[in-house]
């Protein structure tokens, strides 16, 4: 039993995780606090095993457009990075969620604005979710909680991204990276031996030639084809929801919270129960499409909701679009690399939810 | 039973790897188990801590602000972590450079003297492990077999010679745990 399991860190699993999921290639640029996603890979050596490539680039820039190559000729591709690096992959994730390629592109969050600090932060949420580049779209983004999660959504962000022809985000933060938990991990499976058919593989006789672009100068039929992406997000938002309450039955007061703050929430929730208050967590796993209707269902029995986020208040925003007015909605978050910790949640939810 | 437990002290004393070593041997034994280590820019060149929790339960917070236990190897240690023991929880601490004792009188006190004891099994990196045999002499959250287990799970091959070593370490370290009283 216990063999199977092995100790890692988060970001050691997500390298795990992205050789036995059949990854062709990786490419990236250093940075606190993800570097171990590329130290393992690098040590690893997949290219001996599977034949998946891990490059370093010269810079993150380099990287997400080298995904951008490699997914318009159907490869599964991924990279990872942290807070700045990925504000520096804006172009090119636009440009790619443009062109509908899927890849895969991890976040371990630090806190920001800026360079900001090296310390965990999820102060990403709006710009993985709401779009950190130009032109209306969409990633889908989840939010492993744990470093088992780190390794299964690896797989689960590839098949998302080919079945939709779109860009997957793994948005997980620094303190999930940097943690040791058991993992255990799936078989290998192979690298693909077949591409989709809008694949640039190269022209065959009997076919036109597949063109990767995100460039249409011709209005209406820009317009068509964003209405299509728009039909897209729908299905999307319609079918890949993912969430999970802990003890939301019959609480009365629901902590919202994702990744790290999940975490230390389900913590406040066994302490606030021990004093009496019926509290409960509900736990967004897909942060996009944000699970609002099911948010939404609790509002019949639940009194208050406070999200809990190592910001100063972005996903807040959903849960209140979510619950409408219906309900008191709070938030509480801790910044610059500080995690909140379980106490000083129960503090919070006594004192700007529960109230008197 | 869940343990939440505090490493504390400089870089090098071998502060990650008592914790990670602690980890695999609760693995070992089916233990849910997690490890969370300072990574901050402390941990360039300064302290360095690591909050291990063993449990038979699935851990929520892997991130505390009290403990259960705290094992304490340096003074910036001591005066960060003694006020985070739980009342009747524990303090381990290695006397070594240690200038202002505990204090406390509502937690139990023990020490073990690692560093000047390495320094006699002419190995200074024995430190941690004696240190870790001394906590679990007086906390025994799992067993002397799965740390050895736990060992050579968490040492690369190169290193396995090692373990007869280690394992001497870890028998000393529950010798030499005395209990302190503050009076």
């Amino acid at each position: 039993m216990a063999e199977e399991y092995k100790l890692m860190k988060g970001n050691e699993a997500i390298a795990e995780a992205a050789i036995r999921a059949g990854t062709d290639g990786y490419f990236g640029y250093p940075i606190t606090p993800q570097s171990e996603v590329m130290e393992y890979l690098t040590a690893a050596k997949p290219h001996e095993t599977t034949g998946m490539i891990v490059l370093q680039a010269e810079s993150e820039v380099a990287s997400i457009n080298m995904l951008y190559g490699g997914a318009g000729a159907g490869k599964k591709v991924m990279t990872s990075s942290s807070s700045p690096g990925i504000s520096l992959m804006q172009e090119g994730i636009s440009y790619i969620a443009g062109a509908e390629l899927p890849c895969l592109i991890v976040n371990v969050q630090r806190g920001g604005p800026g360079l900001g600090t090296i310390q965990p932060g999820q102060a990403d949420y709006f710009q993985a979710t709401k779009g950190g580049g130009h032109g209306d779209y969409r990633l889908i983004v989840l939010a492993p909680a744990s470093v088992q999660e780190m390794a299964d959504f690896v797989s689960l962000s590839f098949d998302l991204a080919f079945k939709y022809r779109n860009p997957v985000m793994i948005l997980s933060d620094g303190a999930i990276g940097q943690m040791m938990e058991k993992v255990k991990f799936k078989e290998q499976v192979p690298r693909m031996t077949e591409f989709p058919d809008w694949a640039t593989t190269g022209k065959n006789p009997d076919r036109e030639r597949n063109i990767i672009t995100s460039l249409d100068l011709d209005p209406a039929r820009h317009e068509r084809f964003n209405l299509k992406l728009q039909r897209k997000y729908k299905e999307v938002q319609e079918k890949e929801v993912l969430f999970e309450e802990y003890m939301c039955d019959d609480a009365e007061y629901v902590l919202v919270a994702f990744g790290t703050s999940a975490r230390i929430c389900q913590k406040s929730v066994e302490m606030a129960r021990e004093e009496g208050i019926k509290a409960g967590l509900f736990r967004p796993i897909t942060l996009w499409p944000f699970p609002s209707k099911e948010l939404e269902s609790l509002t019949s029995h639940v009194k208050g909701m406070l999200s809990v986020e190592m910001n100063s208040g972005q996903m807040v925003e959903d849960v209140r679009l979510a619950v409408h007015d219906n309900i008191k909605v709070g938030h509480y978050g801790r910044m610059g690399g500080i995690i909140p910790a379980p106490d000083e949640i129960v503090e919070a939810l006594k004192k700007q939810i529960i109230g008197d | 039973m869940t343990e939440e437990i505090i490493i504390a002290g400089f870089g090098g004393q071998g502060v990650l790897s008592m914790g990670k070593i602690l980890c695999y041997s609760g693995v070992m034994q089916d233990m849910e188990v997690s490890w969370m280590p300072s990574y901050g820019p402390e941990m360039r060149g300064g302290t360095a801590n690591v909050t291990v929790i063993l449990s038979d339960k699935r851990i929520s917070s892997p991130i505390l602000n009290s403990y259960d236990s705290a094992i304490i190897l340096n003074q910036q240690s001591m005066d960060k972590f003694e006020s985070k023991i739980k009342p009747g929880g524990i303090l381990l601490y290695d006397g070594n450079g240690i200038t202002r004792h505990p204090e406390r009188n509502d937690i139990q006190i023990y020490r073990a003297d690692a560093a000047a004891e390495s320094a006699k099994m002419e190995s200074a990196r024995t430190f941690n492990m004696i240190m870790l045999g001394a906590f679990l002499k007086i906390k025994p959250v799992v067993k002397f077999e799965n740390v050895i287990k736990g060992l050579k799970k968490s040492l690369p091959e190169r290193y396995h010679h090692l373990i007869a070593l280690n394992e001497k370490a870890l028998i000393r370290g529950a010798e030499i745990i005395q209990p302190v009283e503050v009076a």
